[in-house]
């Protein structure tokens, strides 16, 4: 079994083709793989409870490993209390090691 | 215990996104969980390790060169440099032709010139690669 891990960058309100890791990471899900998306940089700006995008949710619900980037959190002061449920406050250093384990693909996006 | 080897394909310029930091800290936690790392700068990416980078005052607040302490990119890749001069080692290569296009040859000490080939033979040999491109 593959490990995939998206490292998403993108902010959902500004950038569409943040659908594109949704589809890929369900799919891939679907196909019996382990995923996991980390939210860094804007990419956290879709972890907050009260954001009005539901990928993340969805995404969950198919058993995607959701990670939210501890440092983009903090720069743009989103406290942890304000996670959506089933996103996990992380950091890039756990973020290393999983990309240092055998069988992982990383795909920045 | 195997050693472990991050390569990372950089190719967002300096001060341009948040993406330079990230890729720092990526580079910064591996070494200092003794992870080696291979960085192979590409197109605006070698710049980040350009000596000529100044830091500068801010006038719109008064503050001097000194109060500012304004970050240089070079100053992150020499420092992550002096981290990594041994073990665990840090490799950084700029694309040789992505140099002379911008005319970016004057790079900290420790910095590399090379071509895609070098970042192929990177990748071949690492754990794991991560591209970060530009949007």
């Amino acid at each position: 079994m593959t490990h995939y891990v998206f490292i998403e960058s993108r902010d959902p309100f500004e950038s569409r083709d943040t659908r594109f890791v949704e589809e890929t990471a369900t799919a891939l899900k679907q196909r019996g793989d382990e995923v996991t998306v980390f939210l860094v940089q804007n990419g956290v700006l879709a972890a907050r409870q009260n954001a009005r995008d539901n990928s993340l949710a969805r995404m969950a619900a198919a058993g995607v490993s959701l990670l939210a980037d501890d440092f983009s959190l903090s720069e743009r002061g989103i406290q942890p209390a304000e996670l959506r449920p089933g996103i996990e406050r992380s950091g890039i250093e756990h973020l290393v090691d999983v990309l240092v384990q055998d069988h992982t693909k990383a795909i920045w996006h | 215990m195997t050693e472990k080897r991050l390569t990372l394909a950089l190719m967002e310029p300096p001060y341009e996104s948040a993406t330079s930091t990230t890729a720092f800290r990526i580079i910064s936690a591996a070494l200092n969980k003794g992870i080696h790392v291979n960085v192979f700068a590409y197109e605006g990416a070698v710049c980040l390790a350009l000596k000529d980078q100044a830091p500068h005052a801010n006038p719109v607040k008064g503050t001097t060169v000194e109060e500012e302490e304004h970050p240089t990119t070079r100053a992150f890749v020499s420092s992550l440099l002096e981290v990594g001069n041994g073990n665990p080692l840090l490799t950084w290569i700029n694309c040789g032709l992505c140099v002379d296009e911008r005319g970016a040859a004057n790079a900290v000490d420790g910095v590399k010139r090379g071509s895609p080939a070098d970042f192929l033979k990177m990748a071949q040999e690492s754990t794991n690669t991560l591209v970060i491109p530009t949007r």
